[in-house]
């Protein structure tokens, strides 16, 4: 199914994937009793935070992300994969790790966990990220920066 | 033990999943829906959404349980002060977010998807939380 006047967007399957990504953090909430933040996890299974889960249970959290990834891929028959060259990807990366750490979370943990709870936190950070990100494109673009193939 | 590792292992590969099935181990189409005043797609809106809605509902059976099925006690966030450290950091992230169209669960999502480069990704934002801890310890 198409979107109207967005020949690109691909509204079943996201709303399909966001249904997915939505029971994954049911399952976290309700069945360990914890937020399902990816960059808090991911900290916590390298040993760069001291609280949450267990770090076994960090580390299964972490591996299964690419596990499922690797399942839809073969269901699917290969998905797409335009990356930014490695000087992007690595002044990118930092600023996520650095931006996360210091802002709490970041698209899971406060844009779908921290939003559905109305938390005041989350629905600031959630504007915050999403404002920086449309501006950093925006910027980019203007500037007639290409990042990806 | 199998308390403690099959409900993390079953989560983490639901939410890797959801972000391959809604596109988002695609920088493409993250950086689509960043850009706002050009030529955007909206996909990402609707993973949020269906995401959001699952949650919300969740969030209305938490209070009603005891404990979480699988442990003995929940342990959630329960700050609500609004710091320049909180708005600062997340600002930090949307920059990086929108220079690569990668945020930290499809950054480690594509490492079976595009290895090579998602390597340098995750291993850089390791070296970010890397940088925080050291200077936060200080």
């Amino acid at each position: 199914m198409s979107l109207p006047g967005f020949p690109d967007a691909a509204p079943l399957a996201g709303l399909g994937g966001g249904i997915l990504i939505g029971l994954a953090a049911a399952l976290m909430l309700l069945g360990a009793g914890r937020i399902a933040g990816v960059s808090g996890i991911f900290a916590r299974a390298t040993g760069l935070s001291d609280s949450g889960m267990s770090k076994p249970g960090a580390w299964m959290f972490v591996l299964g992300l690419p596990l499922g990834a690797f399942i839809v891929a073969l269901a699917t028959g290969g998905l797409p994969a335009n990356f930014a060259s490695p000087a992007y990807l690595v002044v990118a990366g930092l600023l996520v790790g650095i931006g996360t750490r210091l802002g709490s979370g970041c698209t899971s943990g406060h844009g779908v966990c921290g939003v559905s709870r109305l938390s005041q936190r989350s629905l600031v950070a959630t504007v915050t990220f999403m404002a920086a990100g449309i501006a950093t494109v925006a910027l980019m673009n203007t500037l007639g920066m290409e990042v990806l193939p | 033990m199998i308390r403690r590792i099959l409900p993390p292992l079953l989560s983490g590969t639901l939410f890797g999943a959801g972000l391959a099935l809604g596109g988002m181990t695609d920088p493409a189409r993250v950086r689509g829906f960043l850009d706002l005043f050009g030529d955007w797609d909206p996909t990402l809106a609707f993973v949020m959404g269906g995401a959001v809605i699952v949650m919300a509902i969740a969030w209305r059976f938490q209070p009603r349980m005891a404990h979480p099925l699988f442990a003995e006690k929940f342990a959630l966030p329960d700050r609500s002060d609004l710091t320049p450290k909180l708005i600062g950091g997340a600002a930090l992230f949307g920059i990086g977010w929108g220079i690569a169209g990668l945020c930290p669960g499809p950054g480690l999502a594509a490492l079976v998807i595009e290895p090579a480069s998602a390597a340098f990704f995750v291993a850089a934002m390791l070296a970010g939380m890397g940088i925080v801890r050291l200077v936060e310890k200080d």
